[in-house]
């Protein structure tokens, strides 16, 4: 056994372990944080396919800010506990039915005969000096420019549109400063100054 | 050596899981965006092994862009989940009637 096929078997392992616990676990920041170990673990069979740039990405990026996201809603929604686990078993047979059909239906078409080592033989390993990010980059602004720009688009609707949709609107007679009405205020409004003889 | 049928095993039993995963929850949609994320994670690793395995990029750049659009998909569902708590004070999936469908 190589230490590649070591490396592939423990975070395999740990994916499908954290991700059968993110579906069992009762308690949701406890499925959150399984779901995070699932995309550490993801990102290290990544960085195994040669893909540094999207590995480290997907540590980054979703780990670090979307899972974070997650954690926040979750922990500001009480919702209490009992209430979201029933009818848990009897979903489950339901659930574990369908999942083993579907595994088993694509390990069938995924499986060694179809994509095994003589059908698809490994590709030689890059050299040291090959750059992922610089192929990766130069592609993504080239051919890509378009898409990429559109995404950047997409993203921004996302923020406005989450903005807008959680925006609440100020209630009557609150009491909180207005920092609209506090701009506009002018100096001669709240100051007067007064002129006095000083006495002895 | 590894096969790139051992990673797309490992995916398909990522993506079952997933499936699964809503079948089972009926009562959390904070769970159910969770298997959806689980679900894109899968055929995300797809798209990287055949990009490895046929030496292609292309696979790559499509990772890129599901990352993007999953995380906007994210922001947007939790914002969606947030107004309905606020709402009708629970998340359950089985109470969400409003549209009467």
């Amino acid at each position: 056994m190589t230490i590649q096929q070591g490396i592939f078997y423990i975070f395999s392992f740990l994916t499908v372990l954290s991700a059968s616990m993110v579906i069992l676990s009762k308690n949701s920041v406890r499925a959150l944080l399984f779901l995070v170990l699932t995309f550490v673990s993801m990102a290290g069979l990544w960085m195994l396919l040669e893909s540094e740039f999207l590995s480290i990405t997907l540590v980054l990026v979703y780990v670090g800010a979307v899972m974070v996201l997650f954690l926040f809603v979750v922990m500001m929604l009480d919702v209490e506990l009992a209430s979201v686990h029933e009818g848990f078993t009897r979903y489950l047979p339901l659930g574990f039915c369908i999942a083993v059909l579907i595994v088993v239906g694509l390990v069938y078409a995924v499986g060694p005969k179809n994509f095994g080592l003589e059908s698809v033989p490994i590709p030689a390993p890059h050299p040291v000096d090959f750059s992922n990010i610089e192929r990766l980059g130069i592609i993504l602004y080239t051919r890509f420019i378009y898409p990429f720009e559109l995404a950047g688009v997409l993203l921004l609707s996302a923020i406005i549109s989450a903005i807008s949709l959680t925006f609440r609107q100020r209630r009557e007679n609150n009491k909180a400063p207005d920092p609209h009405s506090q701009v506009k205020a002018l100096k001669e409004e709240r100051l007067r100054l007064v002129k006095m003889e000083t006495r002895k | 050596m590894i096969a790139l049928s051992d990673y797309l095993i490992v995916s398909a039993i990522l993506f079952g899981l997933g499936v699964a995963g809503i079948f089972i929850n009926r009562k959390n949609v904070i769970i159910l965006l969770m298997c959806i994320e689980l679900i894109l994670l899968s055929v995300s690793t797809n798209f990287v092994a055949f990009s490895r395995f046929l030496d292609d990029i292309m696979g790559q750049v499509f990772v890129f862009f599901i990352l993007t659009v999953a995380a906007a998909e994210a922001a947007i569902g939790l914002a969606i989940l947030v107004v309905l708590f606020r709402k009708k004070k629970n998340i359950d999936v089985e109470e969400m009637d409003l549209l009467k469908g």
